[in-house]
């Protein structure tokens, strides 16, 4: 939640509109503009920013008219999301909700239903925020992002796609068309957390589990962090020690230590102080564990 | 640009500026003034319209966008001269004060009604936060919902 104290009546700029319907001339028109370019997709963030002087671009490129973009599909190697997949598709889809209920769950705490008609999956991981919401169950899942430019199609996972705050890997000429999450294991338990000012703000911080058990013991496991540092952060170090252990509350108490050990401060925390994240994360982690060993054990009998 | 809108069941043909929001269009060029201006930044709902029969808020649709679709706006709920029955649920219960906040409501809740016509407080909760009344303390604006979810099953 910010303070509006500028006049966001209008779009104080003028630019040249442009509605591709294919890939190819999308690429074409990003190629051809480059920074002076900017690629319209849910338009929820982009707009209140051009209203508020903090973008200007002299071309928008809208890539709604682009059908192949809009997709929820199951693929050999997992669920494809296309990149303009609105966040209340996928909240509402039943293919999501059975097979990666934590994706249904993270986007239903975005804004509110109408921002989540207009804002899309791309948009969200494109930004680069640190808080994306989708951006910290996605990367608990493994997820590998398409990018597409003319000469044809590169994948990254989703780590190596976000370089630091507010940037992701695309050049110019390029555009994310999607992305695949893929099969999860078998009774893995999920849970995302999240704490901001109102239940309808970005987040503060939040945090995805993603686990399995076997015979009593951890077996698959990741946690990811975000609004903690420059770009959303799977913590390794955490994931370590959980494999092949026991799930107990020292345990937990130990994971969540080196969790909050990932806070990096930032100079300008405008919404809440390091110390307040370091807990915070904590508590979330805590939460979120115990929810996703919680659902393992009832999916496992 | 020119473009072609839905307005309420009408088309219309425009020739707008790109940078021209679907709320000034609605607003400046049609005059249907139901829909407000809030807050400009996608937080207080009172600019929400129907756009393909989805809620969304105008401030942040450019109207060149809008291209082809059809817009719902709040003047398009009464129908030949009768009040809609959520419209009618918010006069009864009380659910206006100032009545700013009202034209978003009452778009939400006709959004919400048409994917649940039979919510649960909580689920009304969660639906409508989106809109913000600073008057009511929203308890009438809920009954005022499930008034008319009531008279809509009936």
């Amino acid at each position: 939640m910010s303070i509006n104290k500028v006049n966001t009546h209008i779009i104080p700029m003028e630019f040249e509109y442009h509605a591709p319907t294919t890939l190819v001339e999308a690429a074409g028109l990003l190629e051809k503009y480059g920074d002076e370019a900017r690629i319209l997709a849910g338009g929820t963030d982009l707009i209140p920013h051009m209203k508020q002087r903090k973008v200007e671009a002299t071309h928008i490129i809208n890539i709604k008219k682009i059908p192949e973009l809009a997709c929820i599909k199951e693929t050999s190697e997992g669920i494809e999301i296309g990149a303009n997949t609105k966040l209340r598709a996928i909240e509402l889809s039943p293919l999501i909700k059975e097979k990666i209920p934590l994706l249904s769950e993270a986007a239903k705490t975005v804004g509110s239903v109408q921002i989540r008609n207009l804002g899309t999956v791309g948009g969200n991981i494109c930004n680069a925020s640190p808080s994306a919401d989708m951006a910290t169950p996605l990367l608990a899942l493994d997820t590998i992002v398409h990018v597409y430019n003319r000469e044809g199609n590169k994948d990254y996972t989703l780590e190596e796609f976000f370089h630091g705050r507010g940037e992701v890997k695309l050049e110019p000429g390029e555009l994310l068309t999607g992305m695949t999450v893929p099969l999860q294991p078998k009774n893995a338990g999920m849970a995302f957390e999240k704490v901001g000012w109102t239940t309808f703000d970005i987040a503060t911080v939040n945090v995805a589990a993603v686990l399995t058990l076997k015979d009593g013991k951890i077996d698959h496991c990741r946690i990811t962090l975000g609004a903690c540092s420059p770009a959303p952060t799977r913590v390794y170090q955490a994931e370590t020690i959980l494999v092949g252990e026991e799930p107990t509350q020292e345990l937990f108490d130990e994971a969540v230590y080196l969790i909050a050990a990932c806070v990096e401060p930032r100079q300008r925390w405008r919404r809440a102080p390091p110390e307040y994240r370091r807990k915070a994360s904590q508590a979330l982690a805590i939460d979120a564990m115990t929810r996703a060993i919680e659902q393992a054990r009832r999916l496992a009998q | 640009m020119k473009i072609e809108i839905t307005v309420n069941g009408r088309k219309r043909q425009f020739d707008v500026e790109p940078n021209k929001l679907l709320l000034n269009l609605v607003r400046d060029e049609l005059y249907l003034t139901g829909t407000k201006y809030g807050c400009g930044i996608g937080e207080c709902g009172a600019c929400t319209v129907h756009l393909d029969g989805e809620a969304v808020l105008a401030c942040m649709v450019l109207a060149v966008d809008a291209d082809g679709r059809q817009v719902d706006t709040i003047e398009g709920v009464a129908k030949e001269g009768e009040l809609d029955p959520v419209q009618q649920a918010f006069i009864e219960e009380g659910a206006i004060q100032c009545g700013f906040c009202t034209p978003g409501f009452i778009m939400s809740t006709k959004a919400l009604l048409k994917e649940n016509p039979n919510p649960t407080e909580d689920e009304i909760r969660e639906y409508l936060k989106g809109n913000y009344c600073r008057c009511t303390g929203y308890v009438n604006i809920i009954k005022a919902v499930q008034s008319a979810a009531m008279k809509l099953q009936s």
